[in-house]
């Protein structure tokens, strides 16, 4: 079962890629004569509240979800993986107070804690996306730090200081390949959480405006219509579901 | 009949066949060494016999009963009861959350040795046998509370609770220093004696198996090499691998004193070196002198302040007072690594694993931008063809490299920025004889060439004697003794070092 879950996300990103190739429909232009019809041949997710093609809007909305995710994920890497780098090789004091704030972020609700930033850089799409990826900083460093603090113990880290090399030197060319293995599994599941977040943002209203087809959006604007229209919550749902699922065993797998 | 005999016992993991077709007996009160190289097949012989992993083939007769083909829930029945078991690793083969007194009862309640004040009746009367003082306050103990050579005690006691006929000791003193190694190898010596239990003794360490084993069996790729009584295989090795083997082992061939010329200027100077850890002092005021193009052996046990020294003279930690002195001049940091290296015991964590042969052995080079690329390129394959390592191992990352030519590797690393001293921190330990004679070999060669000054930190006498020029004795953070090396090993001053060189086989005393 290993192809399924790297078959889903190439599936995913090849809609982001070309999403001609797998709809003909217009995500933004809909047939109001065919109106909430069912899924079917046609339809394959049938259609929404002004007759668009919800398939068509999910194929189309796929670029914005990945996309906010590969922002949160390059966010809390890089940002994470730097602080954990620093923490974890100087230590000490500045290794008490970088790990301290983490921790103080750590303990701020994930939700909360991007509704924060969001307030203070404003709603859209890529502000989504940096609160996100914000949020995820602390589990980074940790990881990092842990990783980094592992490796600098080593022999190797030793005798490479042992063989001349400078402090810069030795942690680009020994401490952050070594340290990187289990962040980089990380950022795997990473993904899969940020798809989660940036939609649970976009149904609470904070992403993008309609009427972009982002996912989480796409799964508010079927709310209204839950009791009759049961495939404009639940299908869009599905294929979140599942790529957050496939992130989570890709993930698995690299580490 | 023989009390265990062991007849085509053929043993595999998956595909992969680690014993290949071995027989030999152990009789009555005997003890029957198995020696041969990491690999050899002779720690998974040891376990097909307990039936800790299943024989492919094969029979194994215990008192004339084949106990190969038996089920683990037969097989307890006689575990402990028939066969004691002594494992390797004293420090992690006791439960750390038990205390000691239970943990020798367990095996008696396992076979109903009797009622709880019966148990631990016997339980004390063990502790008490092994060795260990006051009996009663051990039983209370926990395994961290105690030290390596009592842990070990306490393991022989287990094992011989029931007293079994036959007790499998697999590297029984691998882990232990010299002293205590011998009074554990007197033990085990004693209790054969006292109740004619049989031992075979799984071990890498040919000195041991010479001087306590009756027979030796010599293992090599899962087949017996040779086997026979110890006198008669030491004396006339009929295989060539157990010439060579019993050749490369320091403790088994003593070799002339290397001569030393005091003439020459010292290369490195300690003076009144003090090292203290919170109120410990593991280096307390340690001085000696090595001359340029000798080798200096620091000898001592584990806690003797050796390996902290050698830390100190190459600058990866502070000592708290006391100075070190290179080649007769104070040295800048940078500059000081150009001209100080060490190689570290093991090979298998001195070097970066995603890093290839070329790129490890460049590094020093980069790092103090010695010549252009191609410069380097080529100085990388000189020295690579100085520790005898072929071209073709270039490109290999350190997991597909042996043992051996991993410290190759990290020796190569070393003389890159072509140092003039080289610390060499317990570097042989860990190889197999025949690979650790070779490494001699090569360092010998490299001093010689190269007129390098080794400072060498080893807790193995016979490879000391082999490779030094001068020797320091060192016990708890001091030196007791010093001298060259034939001072040392003919005419030692203090009883510790009497009582070291007492730890070591016959030939090399």
């Amino acid at each position: 079962m290993k192809w399924l879950s790297w078959a889903v996300i190439a599936l995913v990103v090849l809609w982001a890629a070309m999403p001609s190739l797998f709809t003909g429909y217009d995500p933004l232009a809909g047939v109001p004569a065919e109106k909430l019809q069912g899924p079917s041949a046609a339809h394959l997710f049938g259609t929404d509240a002004v007759g668009r093609d919800l398939f068509a809007r999910v194929v189309h909305g796929s670029v914005h979800s990945l996309s906010g995710a590969l922002v949160a994920v390059a966010v809390g890497l890089v940002l994470g993986t730097l602080l954990g780098l620093i923490a974890g090789s100087v230590r000490g004091v500045v290794d008490e107070i970088v790990m301290r704030i983490m921790d103080v972020l750590l303990s701020v609700p994930g939700l909360l804690l991007a509704l924060t930033v969001i307030i203070l850089l404003g709603p859209g799409t890529v502000h989504v996306a940096i609160a996100v990826g914000v949020g995820s900083v602390a589990s980074f460093a940790r990881l990092a730090r842990a990783e980094v603090v592992r490796v600098r113990r080593t022999d190797y880290v030793e005798a490479a200081f042992g063989s001349g090399g400078t402090f810069a030197g030795v942690l680009r060319r020994h401490v952050l390949p070594n340290s990187l293995g289990p962040v980089i599994a990380l950022s795997a599941l990473q993904f899969g959480v940020a798809i989660l977040a940036i939609s649970t943002l976009g149904f609470l209203g904070y992403g993008a405006e309609p009427p972009t087809p982002e996912w989480g959006l796409l799964i508010a604007e079927g709310r209204n219509y839950l009791a009759t229209s049961w495939w404009l919550t639940t299908l869009p749902g599905a294929v979140v579901v599942a790529v957050v699922l496939a992130a989570g065993r890709i993930s698995k797998e690299i580490r | 009949m023989s009390l265990l005999d062991v007849r085509d016992l053929t043993v595999a993991y998956g595909r992969q066949v680690a014993v290949k077709g071995v027989s030999f007996t152990v009789e009555r009160g005997e003890v029957v060494a198995v020696v041969g190289e990491s690999g050899s097949g002779k720690t998974t012989t040891a376990n097909a016999i307990t039936g800790l992993h299943p024989a492919s083939s094969g029979e194994i007769l215990l008192n004339g009963v084949d106990i190969a083909g038996w089920s683990q829930r037969r097989l307890r029945s006689i575990r402990g009861h028939r066969i004691g078991l002594v494992p390797q690793d004293p420090s992690n083969s006791l439960n750390p959350v038990m205390k000691i007194g239970r943990q020798i009862g367990e095996i008696l309640k396992i076979h109903n040795y009797g009622d709880r004040a019966g148990i631990r009746r016997r339980v004390i009367e063990l502790l008490t046998r092994v060795g260990l003082d006051d009996p009663e306050r051990r039983a209370g103990q926990y395994p961290h509370e105690l030290s390596g050579g009592m842990r070990q005690r306490v393991l022989i006691a287990i094992a011989i609770a029931l007293r079994p006929g036959l007790i499998i000791a697999d590297e029984p003193t691998s882990a232990l220093d010299v002293t205590v190694q011998r009074r554990i190898l007197d033990l085990i010596d004693d209790l054969r004696n006292e109740y004619g239990t049989a031992v075979l003794l799984v071990t890498h360490d040919l000195g041991v198996a010479a001087a306590r084993a009756d027979r030796l069996v010599v293992m090599k790729d899962g087949l017996i090499e040779e086997s026979g009584g110890v006198r008669e295989v030491l004396a006339a090795p009929a295989s060539p691998y157990t010439r060579r083997l019993f050749q490369d082992a320091p403790a088994l061939t003593a070799r002339p004193f290397k001569p030393f010329d005091a003439a020459a200027e010292p290369a490195i100077v300690v003076r009144d070196l003090v090292k203290e850890f919170g109120s410990f002092r593991a280096v307390d005021g340690v001085s000696f002198e090595v001359r340029r193009g000798t080798t200096h052996a620091l000898v001592g046990e584990s806690g003797s302040g050796k390996t902290t020294t050698a830390r100190i003279v190459t600058r990866f930690t502070k000592a708290t007072s006391g100075e070190v002195v290179i080649g007769g001049d104070p040295v800048g940091p940078r500059d000081f690594r150009r001209r100080v290296q060490l190689v570290y015991q093991n090979p298998y964590g001195s070097l970066d694993p995603r890093q290839t042969v070329a790129a490890i052995v460049e590094e020093p080079l980069r790092n103090f931008r010695l010549g252009d690329r191609t410069a380097r390129r080529a100085r990388v394959r000189e020295l690579l063809e100085r520790v005898a390592l072929s071209e073709t191992l270039l490109g290999r990352r350190p997991a597909e490299l042996s043992g051996g030519q991993r410290q190759r590797v990290a020796i190569a690393r070393a003389l890159a920025v072509e140092p003039e001293v080289v610390v060499l921190d317990e570097a042989v330990s860990a190889l197999d004889v025949t690979v650790q004679a070779q490494i001699l070999t090569l360092l010998e060669e490299l001093q010689r060439d190269l007129g390098l000054t080794y400072l060498f930190i080893s807790h193995d006498l016979a490879v000391v004697r082999q490779i030094s020029h001068t020797v320091s004795v060192m016990s708890k953070g001091r030196i007791v003794e010093s001298g060259t090396t034939r001072q040392i090993f003919d005419s030692p001053q203090e009883d510790y070092t009497r009582e070291l060189l007492a730890a070591v086989a016959e030939p090399v005393r």
